[in-house]
């Protein structure tokens, strides 16, 4: 038991069916009488629909039915929502335009989803998709976020220059008076660069209207199939939640991606009842380029007040946050509540005052992606220190050390909403300087320039805000759901588990994490307990998965049901040992009468329960309990990064020399899967500030629609990471002592390459760092210093 | 996909005869760049011919000081072939750093040097060894073959059915990657043939070219100092979201260098 029990690094029961190809997706699922999706979308950016003409569509083989916008009106349905109201300066509440299932009247953005065709096959509903005839008249399009107010350019009816909220966080009376008295003032300007998620399995959906029953079933690539559920039904009011079942079966990869409600998967679902047929999608992976909700694309100033020693005294932040053409599930709390809120970092600034500005474009909509307003707040916290250091002549360790929000100032309360329950940041620092060998660094820089290479190192002191909480506070700052996890533990005659969980697992390791948390917690065999998730139809209820939610909020609820099942067991032993309640231990796996040698295994106990010829009067048989949890704070995992690069000048080519991860999330329960979820998080990081960008052109065409043009990491990007996890500060407010740990390499990681970047070629260039960029900075730093 | 006549001839010849009995088909050869044409629907050919099934277009041989490789040979082979090897080892690593194995296991000279992608390897290597492409009818020189932006000299119903490679004095090339895709932004093939000093560059413009200005410094000193002075003019260059025009020229004369620095 104990070797596969809490802290060990346990192999992940799910891989064996990944790695031999043996996982169900969404795709995976055929369903007797399949029919098959296929959407017309808009090529253009922003035009007015005139008439859809699907007549030869409908009149070719196989073509079961299309349909348009106009049919999803007929038939009364809701649009899709955005779950986060968020309100202006000024009190007003946002400006969310509708977002139907399928456009109507217009479209907003290059594959935005205008008709749908069903047919037998695959090949025929692509056919008939072509053979719809739309007549779009062209408008101008507004893409650029720093540009749309101004653009004259209307993308929604009545919403002034495309302006969603105009909001702010913090003093900003006191933040000026800072400023107004301070020695020195550092200023940046920062992009940061719009990213593609890009899952390895592209999103899915099957819907199936069961007509003998009435009910509906959904098969899709979700995140939160219970969130789905309840969109689905109560907003856009397909079928009612207590007649349809969402089932997330293995996903491949989300990022954030898949948390949210689209279209297809509606349309799949409403279509089959109209056919009368299951309808399956499938996006290709350019459908997954162009509608996928995107992340990141931030436009912002950034200053720092500081004195004359470099100690912070204020902050003042400018953001313009781009939404897309539609504001997606969570899209308006990222650039505000997980974004401004996180401005202090690991900072005892004293004042802080952010205002953002959220803005429709005729892009695809941005949403949360891994991090979601975190890396953009670390990435912009995080290179204004490293500029401050420089500023102040100091050494980028030593200005945040000089910062730090010591040791014993917690719990702290920021002055952008947060309290941080607990932290120490100077060991992660003190050892991260000692694996990246940071004394080491001029000398390797003497070696790099003998070579003609410049070298650079980089700092991020990351702070995150994990398992988003609690319900009450979250509720009050305008969010439309709680915040809780639900979990559920029962147990069979033979002494099996079963654990329900409302989160979800897409690349996590759930099944394995959750499975030896019950097992050290309830001292069963590892391998007797499963875990199940994502079906709407086992769970009752649940949250589901992003944010670094699973362990921290999901975890500490299996705890809250364990806890239920151990004393309800405790009621069994004392009746089948004769003892008083008070006096059975539970430890181990077994109940004892404490002081003696007599007791009785929860296997026994789990007989008892389910057999109980010889049990306590009045209690009810079975063992099966249920536990919601709704924490009380975030959490706040938090660490320090260093990147070390080379740049070959001839070429401008950036190349990662080594990359030191030191992080504090708290009690671990797998290191292993703990390091892989900083390795993962670590490319894509490294990937947003080296390699990827989402680019549209001004006519609103995405660029970089394929892999051609969007260049995810690969392996060969990527240096032998040096990961440590300190032994770090539990948290506070959880039994368990754990953080999360999902997001953190991708929200530390940015910053620290740009700052190597910026130190090696002396200037500082925007994301992604590409050869070009860096060889042309460098020309504009040899050109500079030749006319001196 | 759009649906497609599916033929698998035996011979050259019956190829030929196919494409002439259906001038809307279009020949598969690897398939690397075809198929997923194919597949996003961006081609919609009658039929499809496929010259897998054809031993002629197979193999690779000596013939005195020439190494001819047939159109169907993969750059697996290539990359792996004793007889390249020895005879152009310049070659041999070209086609090592095409694609990534599966490219390479299945993509073919043929079917690279017929598509002419701007950014494909294999038209740098031809050019600049100065080799002659053998097709069904005739024998065109390699300079003349690539015409333009996914254009050649072959006629309707033409089929490239070999190369035919001089063994140069000395040659190397040498490619600067697009980050995205890992096709050649910028490709030198740089060789001191029996002919003279070639440089041909790929990846930088709409289709192979080469440089008179650095093979004529190379002619009398073939070593990267030679070019150290010269500059490359960056009009008429590839410009995307990956790199401008200019910043092609410059990689030009950048990866030409390392080129030359591998020849001992």
């Amino acid at each position: 038991m104990a070797t596969n029990g809490i802290g060990s690094s346990v192999k992940r029961k799910e891989d064996l069916r990944f790695i031999t190809g043996s996982g169900r997706y969404t795709d995976d699922i055929q369903l007797p009488h399949q029919a098959y999706a296929c959407f017309v979308r808009s090529p253009h950016a922003h035009a007015t629909i005139g008439s859809i003409d699907r007549s030869a569509a409908e009149a070719m083989p196989g073509v079961l039915g299309v349909f348009t916008g106009e049919d999803v009106a007929a038939d009364g349905l809701g649009g899709l929502i955005c779950g986060w109201m968020v309100k202006s300066k000024d009190g007003s509440p946002m400006k969310a335009g509708p977002h139907p299932i399928l456009a109507h009247g217009k479209v907003r953005y290059v594959g935005d989803h205008v008709a749908v065709v069903v047919a037998e096959t695959l090949q025929q509903a692509r056919d008939a998709a072509e053979a719809v005839i739309v007549d779009y008249g062209v408008l101008p399009a507004a893409v650029d976020v720093a540009k749309t107010h101004d653009s004259g350019i209307e993308i929604h009816t009545d919403i002034p220059n495309n302006l969603v909220y105009d909001w702010e966080i913090g003093d900003k009376a006191a933040t000026d008076a800072a400023f107004a008295n301070a020695k020195h003032v550092t200023r940046v300007e920062l992009i940061n660069n719009r990213l593609v998620p890009n899952a390895m399995e592209p999103r899915a959906a099957l819907g199936h209207y069961d007509a003998g029953m009435d009910a509906y079933t959904l098969y899709t690539t979700s995140q939160n199939p219970h969130v789905a559920r309840l969109v689905i039904s109560a907003f856009v009011g397909i079928a009612p939640e207590h007649k349809l079942t969402v089932i997330a079966p293995d996903v491949g990869g989300g990022f954030g991606s898949k948390i949210f409600i689209y279209a297809e998967e509606c349309v799949c679902l409403w279509a089959s009842k109209k056919v009368r047929r299951p309808v399956k999608w499938t996006a290709d992976r350019t459908e997954a380029f162009l509608s996928d909700a995107h992340g990141r694309d931030h436009v912002s100033v950034a200053e720092m007040a500081m004195d004359e020693n470099g100690q912070f005294l204020a902050l003042r932040v400018n953001t313009k946050a781009n939404m897309g053409a539609y504001l997606s599930t969570f899209s308006s709390c990222i650039p505000t509540y997980l974004y401004a809120t996180l401005l202090a970092g690991q900072y005892k600034t004293p004042a802080i005052y952010c205002d953002v500005q959220a803005y429709y474009t005729n892009t695809a909509p941005v949403d949360a992606y891994r991090g979601a307003g975190r890396p953009e707040a670390t990435y912009l916290l995080e290179t204004l220190v490293e500029e401050c250091a420089k500023d102040m002549q100091l050494d980028p360790a030593e200005i945040r050390r000089r910062n730090f929000i010591p040791k014993d100032a917690f719990p702290y309360q920021t002055p952008v909403a947060l309290q941080y329950d607990t932290g120490d940041y100077e060991p992660c620092l003190d050892k991260a300087l000692e694996l990246a060998d940071y004394a080491g660094f001029p000398e390797r820089r003497r070696q790099s320039e003998a070579k003609g290479k410049l070298r650079g190192i980089g700092f991020s002191a990351y702070i995150e805000a994990c398992g988003i909480a609690p319900s009450a506070v979250i509720g009050s700052l305008g969010a439309g759901v709680g915040l809780w996890e639900s979990a559920k533990v029962r147990f069979s005659h033979t002494g099996k588990v079963q654990v329900l969980t409302g989160t979800h697992s897409h690349g996590q390791g759930h099944e394995t994490t959750f499975a030896q948390l019950v097992a050290s917690k309830l001292g069963v065999a590892y391998e007797d307990v499963d875990v199940i998730h994502g079906d709407t139809s086992k769970t009752t209820v649940g949250m589901g998965t992003y944010g670094s939610r699973s362990l921290a909020v999901g975890g500490e609820a299996l705890v809250k049901a364990c806890d239920k099942v151990i004393a309800k067991g405790k009621k069994i032993a004392a009746h089948l040992l004769e003892a008083s309640e008070q006096d059975i231990v539970f430890q181990d796996g077994n109940f004892s009468v404490a002081g003696t040698d007599r007791s009785k295994s929860i296997g026994e106990i789990v007989f008892a329960a389910l057999v109980p010829h010889n049990y306590p009067p009045g209690l009810e048989p079975g063992m099966e309990e249920t536990a919601y949890y709704d924490p009380a704070n975030f959490t706040y995992p938090s660490g320090v990064y260093i990147c070390e690069l080379e740049v070959d000048p001839d070429s401008g080519v950036v190349e990662i020399q080594k990359f030191t991860a030191v992080d504090d999330f708290g009690n671990v329960i797998n290191p292993m899967i703990v390091e892989g979820q900083v390795h993962g998080g670590l490319a894509q990081g490294i990937g947003q500030a080296l390699l990827e960008n989402a680019v549209y052109d001004e006519s609103g065409q995405l660029i970089s629609a394929s892999y051609m043009d969007y260049t995810m990491p690969r392996a060969d990007d990527l240096p032998s990471f040096v990961v440590h996890t300190t032994a770090g500060t539990a948290c506070t407010h959880n039994s368990l002592g754990v953080k999360g740990c999902g997001e953190a390499g991708a929200i530390g990681s940015p910053p620290a390459v740009m700052n190597a970047v910026a130190d090696a070629i002396g200037t500082r260039i925007s994301m992604p760092a590409t050869p070009e960029k860096v060889w042309r900075a460098l020309q504009k730093t040899q050109l500079a210093q030749a006319a001196e | 996909m759009y649906a497609f006549g599916y033929h698998r001839p035996g011979s050259v010849a019956d190829a030929v005869k196919l494409l002439a009995d259906h001038p809307d088909a279009k020949l598969l050869a690897g398939g690397q760049t075809f198929i997923p044409t194919l597949k996003q629907r961006l081609a919609q050919p009658s039929d499809v011919i496929d010259l897998g099934g054809i031993a002629e277009l197979r193999g690779i041989r000596a013939e005195g000081d020439n190494l001819v490789i047939g159109a169907m040979v993969k750059h697996g082979e290539v990359m792996r072939d004793a007889t390249v090897k020895s005879m152009i080892p310049a070659l041999a690593d070209m086609a090592g750093v095409i694609g990534d194995t599966q490219v390479r296991n299945r993509g073919t000279l043929g079917g690279s040097i017929s598509n002419n992608d701007p950014a494909a390897d294999y038209p740098g290597a031809v050019v600049g060894l100065g080799a002659t492409v053998i097709t069904d009818r005739r024998q065109i020189a390699g300079e003349d073959f690539f015409t333009g932006l996914f254009e050649t000299a072959l006629e309707e119903g033409e089929i490239v059915t070999a190369v035919s490679f001089p063994k140069p004095v000395a040659a190397a090339y040498e490619k600067f990657r697009n980050p995205a895709s890992r096709y050649a932004m910028v490709g030198v093939f740089v060789a001191k043939t029996a002919g003279g000093v070639r440089v041909a560059v790929t990846g930088a413009g709409p289709c192979v070219f080469r440089l008179p200005e650095f093979e004529q410094a190379l002619s009398t000193n073939f070593a990267a100092d030679a070019i150290q002075h010269l500059n490359v003019d960056a009009s008429g260059l590839n410009a995307d979201i990956h790199a401008s025009a200019e910043y092609r020229a410059h990689l030009i004369k950048v990866v030409a260098k390392r080129a030359l620095a591998k020849i001992r």
